[in-house]
């Protein structure tokens, strides 16, 4: 109960911070948006073709975005020795890093909230009928996505050219996600319509075994 | 070290038989004859990695449990040692693509996962070159490589469920069964490349270990001059200084 009462705290002071100033948040979905673009400008598709490659497309999107912005979840406490505070008071360190999470899914949720209505308008796919499932994977892959991102920047705050670093940690590593996520929603948008079985099961799989190893390490990462 | 050089010379020599059985003594393949023989050296170089990488995996752990300094190092060296045999896994794998398949490379589940797992370790190693306190590097890189082994058979069973050409295992659970002699010579490779890995890998801790100690060294003697530093001002009071060199 103290741990989930710590969670809720530590969550409200991330949102806070954000919504301040909503700079994070700006730049995640400036930066997708332009990745949407661009890739009009490189391969000018057909809507066939945006049916066919837009949901790599969209997740390289939010791969790439969300690289970038789960790395002040803990760069950003040590200006001020933060961390430090955050690491003596009296809460699991699972609860720091859980509120992290939650933090940065809230904030990549919204980013893409505003991002698939753009896309979808951009590359004339429609969403009738799919929103609920897209919702799904979309959930599922974020999820993936902020788990180990949020590890990782703890990781990688204390390296040297730490905003180069977590993309080249994270991306890697989340090859798997990457390839279920953008196969079921291709099945998503193709004709049929359908959602591939398989590829929820295969990130909800990933979601719950990564979400039990930084429960399990997060002592060792609040330690380093 | 006494048994340093037999070893070394041990393994030299099955280096040595080992690559000329592969060449000259095994079987001539039916379907893919001269091309066949990088398997000797190719399906070796990959256990050699998987042994080098699980020694990674296990050191990581047993350093977040133990906090020794070897697993460590150790954990290092078999990563380093990881990536160099799967580099040469991929370079052989290359080799042989090209004439067979006609292609240097293909986005296939086995070949698109290993070349992921490359990636990982490397990335691995570069995060152990940008975190400069040693206690918090050694902790940080020991969480990611539990986390980069971790997803290994993730990464396999996505590549797999996403495609795959690469030739089925002849050995466990494959269809055919494999030549006697064909097998023998195989058997030697292994243990030769396996034997080299674990040569590289014990230099590798060894260096590793020396350079743990000139940190240690050059801490100790750095906080030995502060010491010797702040000595004097301590010593020092007013109108009792220490006479200057020279004057006594």
């Amino acid at each position: 109960m103290k741990a989930l009462r710590a969670t809720w705290t530590l969550f409200a002071k991330e949102c806070r911070l954000e919504f301040r100033t909503r700079e994070l948040l700006t730049a995640t979905v400036v930066f997708s948006l332009i990745i949407i673009v661009f890739f009009s400008f490189a391969f000018d598709p057909t809507p066939a073709e945006s049916r066919r490659y837009g949901p790599g497309l969209l997740w390289i999107a939010f791969f790439f975005a969300g690289s970038l912005m789960v790395n002040p979840s803990f760069a950003r406490e040590q200006i001020n020795d933060t961390l430090d505070a955050l690491r003596m008071a009296p809460v699991p360190s699972f609860a720091v890093l859980s509120a992290k999470i939650l933090a940065n899914l809230l904030f990549l949720s919204i980013a893409e909230a505003i991002l698939v209505p753009v896309f979808s308008v951009f590359y004339n796919v429609s969403l009738v009928g799919i929103v609920g499932r897209l919702i799904l994977v979309l959930v599922l892959g974020t999820v993936g996505l902020v788990i180990t991102g949020t590890v990782f920047s703890a990781i990688s705050a204390h390296a040297r050219m730490r905003e180069l670093l977590l993309p080249v940690l994270l991306l890697p590593f989340l090859t798997p996600v990457l390839i279920a996520a953008v196969s079921t929603t291709i099945s998503l948008f193709g004709d049929a319509r359908e959602l591939d079985r398989t590829w929820v099961t295969f990130l909800a799989g990933f979601d719950i075994v990564f979400l039990a190893a930084s429960w399990i390490l997060s002592d060792f990462l609040a330690e380093g | 070290m006494k048994a340093r050089i037999p070893i070394t010379l041990l393994v030299a020599a099955l280096v040595f038989f080992g690559g000329f059985a592969g060449l000259f003594i095994a079987p001539d393949e039916a379907t893919m004859h001269e091309i066949q023989r990088i398997f000797y050296f190719h399906v070796p170089l990959w256990t050699a990695m998987t042994l080098a990488l699980s020694i990674s995996c296990f050191s990581c752990i047993a350093w977040l449990v133990s906090r020794r300094a070897t697993f460590d190092l150790l954990a290092v060296a078999g990563a380093e040692v990881g990536v160099l045999c799967c580099t040469g896994g991929l370079i052989t794998g290359m080799l042989w693509g090209k004439p067979v398949w006609g292609i240097w490379w293909t986005w296939d589940a086995r070949l698109t996962s290993t070349f992921v797992l490359w990636l990982l370790y490397i990335s691995y190693l570069l995060l152990r070159e940008l975190i400069e306190d040693p206690h918090r590097r050694a902790t940080l890189s020991a969480v990611f490589g539990v986390f980069a082994y971790l997803d290994l058979p993730i990464v396999l069973l996505s590549t797999t469920l996403w495609r795959t050409q690469h030739p089925q295992p002849v050995l466990f659970g494959g269809p055919k069964s494999i030549n006697h002699t064909m097998l023998m010579v195989f058997l030697l490779c292994m243990v030769a490349i396996v034997g080299v890995m674990i040569l590289i890998l014990i230099d590798r801790y060894r260096l590793e270990r020396l350079r743990f100690e000139l940190d240690e060294l050059r801490v100790e003697i750095e906080s030995r001059e502060m010491d010797a530093q702040q000595l004097p001002a301590k010593q020092a009071v007013p109108g009792k200084e220490l006479p200057a060199k020279g004057t006594a």
